[in-house]
């Protein structure tokens, strides 16, 4: 009993470390552009194509395949989808972004079926499917990696936010940019970095989650909901909300499948998700922000 | 409104409306059905061009609505109950729950509706898919039967087709009044100026929740024609992809425009038919279509030749932008 706990309470740290680097991208382009994706789910699915087609088309062996792979994702999904598609609808508001990345998440999902094929192909995974045993509890060894490797990315992605300058002024730009553009922060450029981090995350938890759900064009669907259940429930304007939102929905996730209902898997993560925007729209923890006129 | 505006208006009106009296005699029985179905998804978007063009809401969960609506019509006629009162309360029903999903979520402005909504849309489905002893399940609800008005059956495809128009004409003439009412010149106001409209004593709280609500009970009309025309409802027209294809239809044609909704409908229902030979790259053709508008033209195909027959028409004065 107590073992399976740990099990599932491992399993769910892992998917939960996957959502996290969904949501913090999420959280972080809100943050600096007010952009909402809608295509963030895809963001995840897109990456691994890039590998498949590395190794299938080229012959390439895995690892500079996934190189490549995470190289063409900050071209195309960090560099390319802010010049090509942010910037030119800054004026526009909101809601025309929103809409744009409706249909980029379209395309992108449709392209795929197009040109790949509609079929679930397997992806190499990183460590070997083997399991250790601690406690009694036997713990997939592709668990305790991609939780690790998640722990290790945002470890690394808060120690740039605080310590280094770029990312100070990274969140002088979040948090108020006609004062950091004052200050001479480059706030155009810091703005870029996180476009370009946003993929970096991305194509990092593509290569984490696909060899779990195999790579379909579909994948992004539910991978985006989770992004975005995650990024709100933790608080949409906060990194660290990001990271606790998608561990907690992780574990929740995993124990709702066991123990309440598979079929009704995704209802507790959507309740919560109500829950939190009625009692505590702020996220868990994220802080109120102050609207202006 | 200029002159030269009131006549493309009125051209484009006059031919598409010959247009679809004469349509059933040009079309095979499938045609027909597609030409319905347009009928139909047009009600529901004109019910989200209410919420998303007059009030500036985003809304996903269209669907769920077009899906409560179906359901109880499939679930009602096929116990035996007679269309007219159901329909009534479809719409009734869907108003009443987009009544009490937006009054908690329209405390708090930001973009909150879209999440709920979102998280509303995919609850849903889920019931409607593993509540079997009340909505079949994937099994569905089968032999939905088709209303009769005054002992005249509708069961023939160009008698529903008729029918699902009259419904249309319906609808579109009371939102046509509407937007003319002191409830429409409100919802324009708080989606221009929300901060401006709210210091001049329109309650921007009640009118948003007002304008999400009745865009809920139209979709719940159009899910009562949904069923009675496919007569076989299952869960999966009522996913989030319909929500999201029906905002990118009142995108595309023009959110805020009163024929915004008609346009996209026709773009999103009747081409993807006539363009069967593409397949996949209809979708990508449309998605580029969605991202170019947003980035030249927001305002969506409407807003686009409106803003080319003002640029043309020199000599008229500056038209008042997005009225009608």
């Amino acid at each position: 009993m107590l073992t399976d706990i740990l099990q599932l309470f491992v399993a769910g740290l892992a998917t939960g470390g996957i959502y996290a680097l969904a949501a913090i991208g999420f959280t972080l382009l809100w943050q600096t552009s007010q952009t909402i994706n809608f295509a963030q789910g895809e963001f995840v699915m897109l990456p691994a194509f890039f590998v498949l087609i590395g190794m299938g088309f080229f012959g390439l062996p895995f690892w500079a395949a996934a190189l490549i792979g995470v190289a063409v994702s900050i071209v195309t999904l960090g560099l390319m989808f802010k010049k090509l598609m942010v910037d030119p609808m800054l004026n526009h508001g909101v809601l025309p972004l929103v809409i744009a990345t409706i249909g980029l998440a379209i395309l992108m999902k449709e392209a795929v079926r197009e040109f790949y094929g509609a079929d679930a192909w397997p992806f190499p995974p990183l460590v070997a499917a083997t399991n250790v045993t601690v406690f009694g509890a036997a713990l997939a060894v592709q668990s305790l990696a991609v939780l690790g490797i998640s722990v290790a990315a945002v470890t690394i992605l808060q120690l740039f936010l605080n310590k280094t300058r770029t990312g100070r002024c990274m969140q002088a730009t979040a948090q108020n940019p006609t004062v950091a553009r004052l200050l001479g922060v480059p706030v155009e450029r810091m703005i870029l970095y996180t476009f370009l981090i946003n993929a970096a995350l991305v194509a990092l938890a593509s290569l984490l989650i696909t060899p779990i759900y195999l790579a379909k064009f579909t994948n992004g669907e539910l991978l985006g909901l989770y992004a975005f259940i995650a990024a709100i429930i933790g608080g949409f304007n906060q990194v660290r909300g990001a990271i606790v939102g998608g561990l907690v929905l992780g574990v929740i996730d995993n124990f709702t499948a066991v123990y309440i209902s598979t079929q009704y898997r995704l209802v507790i993560p959507l309740l919560f998700l109500i829950v939190v925007i009625l009692f505590r729209p702020q996220g868990l923890l994220g802080r109120v922000e102050e609207r202006t006129v | 409104m200029t002159r030269r505006r009131t006549v493309a208006v009125g051209i484009a009106l006059g031919v598409s409306s010959s247009f679809l009296l004469v349509a059933p005699f040009l079309f095979k029985p499938y045609g027909i059905f597609i030409l319905s179905t347009w009928a139909v998804m047009t009600v529901a978007a004109i019910g989200l061009n209410l919420t998303l063009g007059y009030a500036g809401q985003v809304s996903l969960a269209q669907a769920a609505f077009v899906g409560i609506g179906a359901y109880i019509t499939a679930f009602l006629t096929t116990n035996g109950w007679s269309f007219w009162p159901i329909c009534a309360l479809a719409g009734v029903a869907c108003f009443v729950i987009g009544w009490g999903l937006g009054y908690p979520a329209l405390r708090l402005q930001h973009h909150y509706l879209a999440f709920v909504t979102l998280a509303f849309n995919t609850l849903v489905y889920l019931v409607f898919r593993n509540e079997e002893w009340l909505t079949g399940g994937i099994y569905g609800i089968s032999n939905v039967p088709r209303p009769s008005l005054a002992g005249w059956s509708m069961n023939g495809a160009h008698a529903f087709y008729y029918f699902c128009l009259a419904v249309l004409a319906l609808v579109a003439s009371a939102i046509w009044w509407l937007i003319r009412s002191p409830w429409g010149r409100a919802f324009v106001a708080l989606r221009e100026n929300p901060i401006r409209a709210q210091s001049l004593g329109v309650d921007t709280r009640r009118y948003t929740l007002m304008a999400f609500a009745l865009g809920a009970g139209l979709g719940g009309i159009a899910g009562a024609l949904y069923a009675p025309l496919v007569q076989f409802i299952d869960p999966t027209p009522f996913a989030l992809g319909l929500s999201l294809n029906l905002l990118l239809m009142v995108v595309v044609g023009g959110s805020g425009y009163f024929f915004g909704p008609f346009l996209g409908a026709i773009i999103a229902v009747l081409l993807p038919e006539w363009l069967r030979f593409a397949q996949g790259y209809y979708l990508m053709g449309y998605a580029v279509l969605v991202i170019l508008l947003m980035v030249f033209c927001p305002t969506g195909l409407l807003g686009l030749a409106d803003r080319l027959l003002t640029s043309t028409a020199k000599a008229a004065p500056v038209a008042a932008p997005e009225v009608s």
